[in-house]
């Protein structure tokens, strides 16, 4: 698996810290070169996704390996690839990172040090998405949370210190479960060819481990106990149903780009996770466990949902949305492969989720933030009438609305039609329940339209200007891909259908043996 | 009986120079009294270029087990002689605001270092008492140094009578060994030999748990840690780090050669186990909760320290390779961080005259270089990659796990873990999110060259050992290599 083609990906993922080197250098008031530095280094990054994705083979597995050996004591390895399930996130993350460092140049106040830590944070979150190795994934994963921090906690709303370390602490007590989980993996995995130890944290080894013989691989009472790990460090991220509490109050506190981030990007890494480590690494643990996650899916679904429904505040919805929309991807996965090797609409319908929801939930952010910036207030009750004022922005947050509440056509539909009829295969009743989500979702979402937009205009807004070109600029493309997933599914599906494929091999065969092994 | 004087070369020398510096103040004028500080800073670097050059191995043995110079033991002189460098490169502002007897003050600090090599050396109970007081009764002194400050004789006072209660423990602890056994020397086989002859297994554990305590004193180990937080917080600043890296270094020697040395038969060897993991778990519990309620920098890295000894005894209790070579690299990336935030904090008071973290407030907007590297080196005490804290935490986590009977205590570890960062990211918050005017007058801050050395010499060891560890793991591996069981 040696590799030493050009390190493409490692130059993805490690050019902006040029760019934050440069900007060191630069005076706090030379704002425009701050901004044009921080747009480049972080453009780059985005060409060098689309070049990947250009060149991207469906079927060829791994692509675009670098593997070299980095502490050779501990057998850890600096291991970057990128498949099926990786490929769409990074081409997502690097998509939604420029345009949130687009949507920042509004950013006067240290706006210096904003892009530097706006660009570590683009470091982090690319390398979670590449890394192949376990320690070199939660080293990303732990990267991030420093920038974030820092990101909510100066540039955020009122309670951004609470917020900001409530986010701290939720994730770090997360992710020092999955290091603990981590390390159970290293010592106790074993080659169930050969009955010794491994001792290894390179993801597509451990994979192989597991399909070939999972109940070897790790004890049963040891996977389910490392499985648990590992989903409560992904479920704080996504966030799953009781994990939830940090997200409202980050979302509602950080600045607009920062919240187009968590949503688009860094929910996704808990789902990520799930897809990248504990399905494959641990099946019968992921097997075990799938009713729980479907449960606590379709409770998100819906709690998500009716919280929304109470929400004053604008930006307040959008995050709650969230808990919802994530809740689609959880109860998608939890089906994963019940009806044979080749059955992955649930999974499939999950990844649809996960990046629809990162174009929409982003797009829903930015416009958010483009009527705070000139009202300074995101309260619904507050506004009216909006669409004689401001027609274009109107049109935009109705179609972003739209696509998020699941109008065919648009992205939000294909994936949660998929998530539907993966469920209903395996799941009846819980499937009936969060099909209610999509009703309830499209209650608040045109309740909010209804409210904000329509009815009487509230002459208090009078002088509000509409949507300018750079802000039409950042939500643009995020609107041309909504509506080419939602038109031509294939463009996204073709990346990821082998590899899903593939993932659900794995399991099956993981959870096979197990069972065989149990009796 | 073999004397050996050449494998002690690096002591012989540092104690001369010690009396060399000590001569030297009296020939100075007072406007030329730095050069004692770069004089110092020449004899820890010289003396650590000994270390390197000297000779170990499982046949440099002194003065009958007195003096052993194996790899572990110069590896611990490594880290205590760069703590000395850094303690006493920070001591630039401090030395010139408040401190009055300049030689004196350096050559104690050089001659306690002595003690403390000579301490990581001894494989005999005798050496060992001796050598530990020659590297304590000098911190008693520097202790009350600020002599017209009245919270640094009352640390000095507090230190001495808990340092002698603590003596008194560890030697009567040591009397048992030595009734039990006949013999003074600690080497494992032996020691097996003349226990499993002699039927003493219940004063085996009256014995462990008196040596235990007075250590404890020494290390700061809860429920023996009172004194720690007043004595941090009096000391002169440079002192403070000094004691919290060097002495807490060479008190880990000390246990290390004793517990596993000593106690390896029988009950003793059942018991020091669940011993040493439930002081671990009250240090990591205690030390931890406790810094939140800090207000005083310097008191909270003291309890911040308490906490830290903890995550090393998770890797002393694991007792393998793993565990030796775990806490080694744990000492070293303490050593740099600790040291490195320490001598922000002396400059801090140097130019705020304050020690509370309030006042910290607006660090990133008057000099963002220091808080960058003020938030690097608490990254790297809360374990956060890629900081040399984190490799030292998965190291030590690591032989906790593999041990298998220590699940329960890595928990405690993982979940104090998180209550750390709450205390290390409140100053972070003050540097970088409170606001605060800055008068242009104190916007710019120049530091002296000696204390920036000692500020960058901590940040480029977290970060290697943070983003390149491979070097240092090798080294803390070959640590086990020769050490007597």
């Amino acid at each position: 698996m040696e590799s030493f083609s050009f390190p493409i990906l490692t130059l993805m993922i490690f050019i902006p810290i040029i760019g934050m080197l440069i900007l060191a250098f630069l005076k706090q008031s030379q704002l425009q070169a701050i901004r044009t530095v921080s747009a480049v280094f972080s453009g780059i990054p985005l060409v060098l996704a689309v070049v990947l994705l250009a060149n991207y083979d469906p079927g060829g597995g791994f692509q675009y390996i670098e593997k070299v050996s980095w502490i050779p004591s501990l057998n850890i390895h600096y291991f970057l690839g990128a498949d099926g399930i990786s490929m769409p996130m990074l081409v997502l993350t690097a998509l939604l990172s420029f345009i949130s460092i687009i949507a920042s140049f509004g950013i006067v106040h240290r706006a210096k040090e904003y892009f530097i830590f706006f660009l570590l944070l683009q470091v982090g979150m690319m390398g979670v998405f590449a890394a192949l190795d376990f320690f070199l994934f939660y080293i990303f994963w732990e990267i991030m949370l420093v920038p974030m921090y820092f990101l909510i906690g100066i540039w955020g709303g009122p309670r951004k210190i609470y917020a900001a370390i409530k986010f701290f602490l939720y994730t770090l007590f997360g992710s020092i479960f999955m290091l603990v989980g981590i390390l159970v993996l290293y010592f106790f995995a074993v080659d169930p060819s050969t009955g010794a130890n491994i001792y290894t944290l390179d993801l597509t080894i451990l994979a192989q481990m597991a399909q070939n013989g999972d109940g070897l691989f790790l004890r049963e009472g040891l996977q389910l106990m490392v499985w648990m790990f590992f989903f409560i460090a992904f479920a704080i991220k996504v966030p799953v149903w009781p994990f939830h509490t940090w997200l409202p109050d980050a979302h509602v506190e950080a600045p607009t780009a920062v919240s187009v981030i968590l949503a688009g990007v860094l929910l996704k890494m808990g789902t990520y996770g799930l897809l990248r480590i504990s399905f494959p690494i641990l099946p019968y643990g992921t097997d075990y466990f799938s009713n729980f996650m479907a449960v606590l899916g379709v409770i998100g679904i819906i709690y998500g949902a009716l919280v929304s429904m109470a929400q004053k505040d604008l930006k307040k919805l959008v995050a709650y949305s969230s808990v919802s929309h994530m809740g689609y991807c959880l109860l998608g996965m939890s089906v994963f492969s019940h009806f044979g090797k080749e059955f992955i609409v649930g999974i499939s319908g999950c990844m649809f989720q996960m990046i629809s929801h990162g174009l929409i939930t982003g797009a829903l952010f930015l416009l958010v933030g483009v009527i705070y910036d000139r009202a300074h207030t995101r309260e619904i009750a507050a506004f009216g009438g909006l669409w004689t004022k401001v027609p274009v922005y109107g049109s935009l947050m109705t179609f972003f609305c739209m696509a998020s509440l699941g109008l065919p056509g648009l992205s939000g539909f294909i994936s949660e039609f998929l998530i539907f009829v993966g469920g209903f295969a395996r799941y009846k009743i819980l499937t009936g329940i969060a099909v209610l989500g999509v009703v309830l979702t499209a209650g608040y979402f045109l309740r909010m339209i209804q409210k904000v937009f329509l009815g009487q205009f509230n002459i208090k807004w009078s002088d509000l200007t509409e949507i300018n070109f750079r802000e039409i600029f950042t939500v643009t493309p995020l609107a041309i891909l909504t509506l080419l997933i939602g038109i031509y599914p294939r463009a996204l599906s073709y990346m990821m259908d082998d590899t899903l494929i593939d993932l659900s091999n794995r399991i099956i065969d993981g959870v096979n043996i197990v069972k065989g092994i149990i009796g | 009986m073999n004397l050996r004087f050449d494998i002690m070369i690096p002591e012989l020398f540092l104690f001369g120079w010690a009396i060399v510096v000590l001569t030297a103040d009296l020939f100075f004028i007072k406007e030329k009294k730095n050069a004692l500080l770069y004089m110092s800073q020449f004899g820890f670097l010289a003396a650590a270029a000994l270390v390197i050059f000297t000779p170990t191995g499982p046949n440099e043995v002194g003065f009958g087990y007195m003096f052993y110079n194996d790899t572990f033991a110069s590896f611990f002189k490594i880290v205590i002689l760069l703590a000395g460098f850094m303690a006493v490169s920070s001591s630039f502002e401090a030395v010139q605001k408040s401190i009055e007897h300049k030689g004196e003050f350096f050559g104690l600090v050089i001659m306690s270092a002595v003690g403390m090599m000579f301490l990581v050396s001894s494989t005999e109970l005798v050496s060992l008492y001796v050598a530990l007081e020659l590297s304590t009764i000098p911190l008693f002194i520097l202790t009350a140094f600020q002599k017209r400050y009245l919270k640094s004789s009352e640390a000095g006072l507090k230190y001495l009578i808990l340092g002698a209660l603590s003596s008194a423990l560890l030697l009567y602890g040591m009397s048992f060994m030595y009734g039990m056994t006949g013999t003074t020397v600690l080497l494992a086989g032996s020691i097996t030999m003349l226990l499993n002859s002699a039927n003493v297994h219940y004063g085996l554990v009256l014995s462990l748990v008196l040596v235990v305590a007075g250590l404890g004193f020494k290390l700061a180990l809860v429920p023996f840690h009172m004194w720690a937080p007043d004595v941090y917080e009096g000391a002169p600043t440079p002192i403070t780090s000094y004691l919290s890296v060097a002495s807490k270094a060479a008190g880990l020697a000390a246990l290390t050669r004793i517990v596993y040395g000593f106690y390896t038969v029988g009950t003793a060897a059942e018991y020091w186990g669940i011993l040493i993991a439930i002081l671990a778990a009250l240090a990591m519990i205690i030390g931890n909760f406790a810094a939140l309620l800090q207000s005083n920098i310097k008191r909270m890295l003291a309890y911040s320290s308490i906490a830290q000894a903890g995550y090393i005894l998770v890797g002393f209790v694991a007792a393998s390779q793993l565990g030796l070579s775990g806490i080694s690299i744990y000492i070293f990336a303490y050593l740099f961080a600790n040291m490195g935030a320490f001598a922000i904090v002396v400059a801090v008071d140097h130019k705020l005259n304050s020690d509370r973290i309030e006042d910290y407030a607006g660090m990133a907007r008057r000099s963002p270089l220091i808080a960058v590297c003020m938030t690097i080196f608490l990254l790297s005490l809360a374990g956060i990659p890629p900081t040399a804290g984190f490799i030292a935490k998965y190291k030590v986590f690591m032989a906790a796990i593999e041990n298998g009977t220590l699940f329960w205590l890595v928990m405690i570890a993982v979940a104090t873990t998180v209550v750390s960062i709450f205390y290390y990211a409140r100053v972070i918050k003050e540097m970088f999110i409170t606001e605060r005017e800055v008068e242009s007058s104190e916007s710019k801050w120049i530091l002296s060259s000696p204390i920036t050395i000692a500020i960058l010499v901590g940040l480029i060891g977290t970060l290697i050992i943070g983003i390149y560890p491979e070097p240092f793991l090798e080294l803390a591996s070959t640590v086990t290599q020769s050490f007597v069981y």
